[in-house]
């Protein structure tokens, strides 16, 4: 840390010119080497705790991904054979793919589209707390809890609700079997998560349009901006740039990352694996089978993919202009 | 003074003109959708009231007719016929959740803003490495992360729940991407004033950022509160488990204890809707910059 400190200071002004050598100025860069050491020390508690218990656990299933490793059986060297294994020989895990694949392209674009669009007129209306407790409210439901309540609204008999007001308009004469017949599992599926995907994207644009100051609209309206489109475009939007790279990141990781609702709507397994997901295959291999590097194996792979769209969405909203 | 009266005098002429018809049909759209969102919520309060005939009832009725407790004096009775009494859990919930909360909040927070604006080095490439991280899915790292946990001897306690989820990656980001919006002419005209790093942030950006904050509190408690997997594995003694894994238990028990699951996922979401409600005129606060651009 020293080290790096001194390298710092061969570049500052005050060492440029060392003929200069009157107290003020050491005590001006006394006083830059200790805000460095405080800025290192304000980031210390967080840089830890990552490092203990994020960076080593992930470098450490890396590793475990090139293993055969399943606890009770030494670790054995298996190179890329886990990866081969997942794309060659693993139906299931296609099948989860493609679930996920579906579920993702659906929920991913409405909840940070959603989350934007919804925030934004909000942020404009009379009683904009109340609507946004509504927006916000399925969010704060733990997704496993609430499967109490879809179990019960999608129950497969006429004692669901849903079923029962269907039958009796009219739409369908017998009851749906939502969580149990595979056509219907991985709609239902969609159909809830979207109700929660606005979540803590919205939140954040929500805070976001708050923060922008008043007098960027004002300027704007001096400088000819006539209609709520042409603000939108030119103004609101480059102003949450921050909050929707964010939205879109936690946004695609939510979406690719489809466990818990599926499990909470349909079981785990689901009937006929009709919503079988990514993480819900690496679930199984972690923690029922516990053959460890398989699914570390396939945790990388949701990874690359989130890695590859995270770019993407990185070099749209990352370019902060001023 | 000159801007202020052409904002008036505009805000006058729009909302004159659009008072009249698609005011009232936008008003309309967006209260229908607030109430379609809002419709499984409300579900499950009725039927955590409802009684055990009106469970049962055919056809299906949404609203309760008779309302009843009889679903909360259920799950009381069930909960408290082990040897540990309802409110232990509540406590140890309460404070799992707070000091988690607190501890992140304040690490994510001071990482954050050092690692966007003081840049020293080093910390840049560390952000970039809390971005990738936000893309790692959890659960394939959940088993190293009990191996540590439990080397650090901190299985069956309170640590446990705390220590492994307070540098969550999410706050991190989130609140670098809210301090770069601060421009930096702010900091700096702070610093020429003689602000230490320390009295910066908690002078100058904390009260910039206070929306930001806010939105953390509110993921963190939501997270932490609902945060039955932890518990779980970390935790064997039953005094020391929190109140969403002992209600999960009552959630699974079929049909017959719908009311009392219904009663119980009640229960556990109230917190976070209260916490919510208290922090979200914090959140919708607008912030003005007065006085930057000098």
């Amino acid at each position: 840390m020293i080290n790096t400190a001194r390298k710092g200071d061969i570049g500052e002004p005050a060492v440029v010119e060392p003929a200069v050598k009157e107290p003020k100025k050491r005590k001006k860069r006394n006083r830059f080497r200790t805000e460095q050491i405080s800025a290192y020390l304000m980031a210390a508690p967080y840089v830890i705790l990552f490092m203990v218990f994020i960076v080593v656990p992930v470098v450490w299933s890396l590793i475990l991904s090139l293993t055969h490793y399943n606890i009770v059986q030494d670790m054995r060297w298996a190179g890329l054979e886990n990866y081969k294994e997942l794309f060659t020989n693993d139906d299931l895990f296609i099948k989860a793919c493609k679930n996920t694949f579906s579920f993702a392209i659906v929920v991913g674009p409405f909840g940070f589209l959603g989350s934007f669009f919804f925030a934004w007129l909000i942020n404009q209306l009379k009683f904009r707390n109340a609507y946004a407790l509504a927006f916000y409210a399925p969010s704060l439901t733990g997704g496993l809890a609430m499967s109490v309540i879809w179990l019960n609204l999608f129950s497969s008999d006429r004692y669901g609700l849903v079923n029962d007001r269907l039958i009796s308009l009219g739409i369908i004469s017998e009851p749906i079997r939502w969580t149990m017949d595979p056509d219907y599992i991985l709609p239902l599926v969609i159909a809830v998560s979207m109700w929660s995907s606005l979540g803590n994207g919205f939140l954040t644009n929500l805070a976001g349009l708050n923060n922008i100051p008043n007098d960027r609209y004002e300027a704007a309206r001096i400088d000819g901006i006539k209609n709520k489109f042409q603000e939108l475009i030119y103004i609101t939007i480059p102003s949450v740039k921050p909050q929707l790279l964010f939205s879109s990141i936690t946004g695609l990781v939510g979406a690719l990352g489809v466990f818990d609702v599926a499990t909470g709507v349909a079981g785990f397994p689901t009937p006929d694996n009709a919503a079988h997901t990514i993480v819900g295959h690496m679930y199984d291999y972690a923690f029922l089978r516990f053959e460890l590097g398989y699914a570390a194996a396939i945790a990388f792979i949701l990874f690359i993919l989130n890695f590859g769209l995270g770019r993407i969405f990185m070099k749209i909203f990352s370019s902060v202009d001023e | 003074m000159q801007n202020i009266d052409v904002r008036k005098i505009r805000a006058r002429k729009f909302s004159l003109r659009r008072i009249t018809f698609g005011k009232v049909i936008f008003y309309l759209i967006m209260t229908g959708l607030a109430c379609f969102m809002a419709l499984p919520l409300v579900y499950l309060v009725v039927t955590a009231f409802k009684p055990l005939d009106e469970l049962f009832l055919f056809p299906p009725r949404f609203f309760v007719k008779n309302p009843t407790l009889q679903n909360f004096t259920d799950l009381m009775a069930t909960l408290d016929s082990n040897t540990v009494p309802f409110t232990r859990y509540l406590f140890n919930s309460t404070l799992v959740t707070v000091v988690s909360v607190f501890g992140s909040v304040v690490t994510c927070t001071m990482a954050a803003f050092v690692a966007e604006k003081l840049k020293p080095r080093g910390l840049q490439a560390f952000s970039r490495i809390v971005t990738y991280a936000l893309m790692f899915s959890a659960p394939a790292a959940q088993i190293p992360i009990y191996l540590i946990v439990s080397n650090l001897g901190m299985i069956n306690t309170y640590w446990s729940l705390i220590i492994p989820k307070i540098a969550v990656p999410m706050y991190f980001f989130l609140y670098q991407q809210f301090v770069s919006q601060i421009p930096n002419e702010l900091i700096e005209s702070a610093r020429i004033d003689g602000c230490g790093n320390m009295k910066l942030f908690i002078r100058i950006i904390v009260p910039l950022t206070k929306a930001a904050i806010s939105t953390i509190v509110v993921f963190a408690f939501v997270a932490n509160w609902n945060d039955s997997f932890s518990p779980m594995i970390y935790i064997q003694k039953q005094a020391m488990k929190t109140l969403p894994i002992i209600l999960s238990t009552i959630g699974t028990g079929g049909v017959a204890r719908a009311g009392a699951g219904a009663a119980a996922v009640f229960l556990t979401t109230l917190p976070t809707i209260g916490l919510y409600v208290a922090m979200q005129t914090r959140v919708l606060t607008t912030m003005a910059y007065s006085g930057i651009k000098g």
